[in-house]
């Protein structure tokens, strides 16, 4: 009897498990969905206090400008190894392709275009995310978890004004700038690698890569970092000012900024991309 | 920034209700404080004390009741109207919170930089009379990572009087500390009354320590008031829970 119980009841569990994996993945990926709606809904009403806070006065161009030199300045470094780093993996690979196709003459013009374009805003934009993006979550976190937003607030400053407005300008204005740095180490150790393999002079080299750069190359690129210096200035303002629970939660809210701001810069770059072709061709 | 009405109670609450999910908090809390009044609020650790003294100064809202500061309901005010409010108020934190990127000095200009018109060499002034108040006057340029739990409370009220605030909100200002520094802090508060006539509203657990600041002791038991009064009149009080809790203070 034990026996037929038994049999009984694994039909039973066969019967009726799929549909229980099957509703317990609808349940999760219903969960998911509510959660993405909140955290968009949230961030919209983020964004509402932001550009309010950052369009009255008065202005905090004091912490405005120690931000620039936080998130300016200390990442220049590191955009800037990144940049060359870029160069000089572009130029090696770059070179080899050429010389197959025949095409070597080209090389100067596809490593300068190439870092102008692409690689360099995206690479800097990448690299911030990671450096800034982990600062600010860390940092704002830290501020919720010991009251220091609170007491802010108790002192009738507008936190979004103080520590949000300004960080977020910060990555807006600095982020074109570390491009360029990040272009021109780029584009710079581009040609010191092509000149190692065959010599050709840093003149030559500019004059040929340059030739047929327009201006209309060259600007979009490097304003569409300041959109990227949005999303990593907004997206980890956010996730910082919304951390709960002590440690553990600043912890989250680091990993969670550097992730959501480096996703939405992969993402914004493949919308500009197209913007920009369709606009400049 | 409006003067409060003479015949206004500087901090009123009617029937507050707060609960987080199905954590009922507060539940039903009347409290009135007169002016240059030092009113305790006592109760367990967990007991919605420090959501109440939160719910005072708007930083959190309340699911239904009056707060009224100064004179003004702040459930229903916009962010500038509520800053407007809370120029008129100092809170001390806990932990004091203090701004950890700034020095104990830029810490206490903190607020006077964005409220008041004085120049920087006023500024610079006030701090430092604010600072030898609190006894810190020698430690302006550390940071507060550099400084103990009890300097960095001293500091918080330095931070707190900055605006010469007509309310005083105090969330724990001894928990934490040794008996000596928590005694230095109550003395504190002590000649603050005396000096400046502010209304304080403390909140705490230290039970000796509230029966030396406080005129009137407020005792909050799972959400609502059990108890209140003098000291003396607390210790009259039938109720178990009560004389348990001010046990402690009448040891002394």
């Amino acid at each position: 009897m034990g026996t037929a119980a038994n049999a009984g009841r694994s039909n039973g569990i066969s019967a009726t498990l799929p549909n229980g994996r099957l509703w317990d993945q609808l349940g999760r990926a219903k969960t998911f969905l509510v959660s993405g709606v909140e955290w968009f809904g949230e961030l919209g009403m983020f964004c509402a206090r932001l550009a309010r806070a950052a369009v009255l006065p008065p202005y905090e161009f004091q912490e405005l400008i120690r931000q620039c030199d936080t998130i300016g300045s200390k990442s220049l470094p590191l955009a800037a190894l990144a940049g060359a780093a870029t160069g000089v993996v572009l130029a090696l690979q770059t070179h080899d392709s050429l010389v197959r196709f025949g095409a070597r003459s080209m090389l100067p013009a596809v490593v300068i275009f190439s870092i102008l374009k692409e690689s360099g805003p995206v690479i800097t934009g990448l690299v911030v995310s990671g450096r800034v993006g982990a600062g600010i979550g860390a940092e704002l976190g830290s501020m919720r978890v010991t009251e220091q937003i609170d007491a802010m607030e108790a002192s009738a400053v507008d936190p979004y004004k103080y520590l949000v407005a300004t960080r977020v300008f910060a990555c807006i204005l600095m982020l074109p700038l570390l491009t360029l740095a990040a272009s021109f180490c780029g584009i710079l150790m581009g040609w010191v690698s092509i000149t190692l393999a065959e010599p050709i002079s840093l003149r030559l080299f500019f004059e040929k890569g340059f030739k047929n750069v327009l201006f209309s190359d060259f600007i979009p690129p490097v304003l569409k970092t300041a959109v990227f210096g949005f999303i990593i200035g907004l997206v980890s303002s956010f996730q910082g000012m919304r951390t709960k629970g002590g440690t553990e939660g600043v912890g989250r809210s680091t990993t969670s900024s550097v992730v959501l701001s480096s996703l939405f810069v992969i993402l914004a770059d493949v919308i500009l991309v197209r913007l920009i072709l369709s606009v400049w061709g | 920034m409006k003067k409060t009405p003479a015949d206004a109670a500087p901090v009123e609450v009617k029937d507050l209700r707060k609960s987080f999910g199905e954590q009922k908090v507060l539940d039903g809390i009347t409290l009135r404080v007169a002016p240059g009044e030092t009113v305790a609020i006592l109760g367990r650790s967990g007991t919605g004390k420090s959501v109440l003294l939160k719910l005072m100064i708007g930083l959190q809202s309340p699911d239904s009741g009056s707060v009224r500061i100064a004179g003004q309901e702040i459930t229903n005010l916009d962010v500038n109207q509520l800053n407007e409010v809370r120029k008129k108020v100092g809170f001390l934190f806990q932990k004091a919170a203090l701004y950890d990127s700034l020095t104990v000095e830029q810490n206490v200009a903190f607020p006077l930089k964005r409220h008041s018109d004085m120049s920087e060499g006023e500024q610079k002034e006030r701090v430092r009379e604010l600072l030898e108040s609190v006894g810190m006057q020698e430690d302006q340029q550390k940071m507060p990572s550099d400084i103990s739990g009890g300097m960095q409370k001293r500091v918080g009220l330095a931070r707190a009087l900055a605006l010469d605030p007509e309310i005083l909100l105090f969330d724990e200002p001894t928990a934490g500390l040794d008996p000596i520094t928590a005694a230095e802090i109550g003395k504190l508060v002590l000649d603050l009354k005396k000096k400046r006539k502010i209304t304080v509203v403390v909140v705490t657990h230290d039970v000796r320590g509230a029966k030396v600041m406080s005129d009137r002791m407020v005792l909050i038991h799972e959400g609502s008031i059990v108890a209140e009064g003098s000291f003396e009149e607390l210790q009259k009080k039938r109720n178990r829970f009560v004389a348990q809790f001010i046990a402690d203070g009448a040891e002394e």
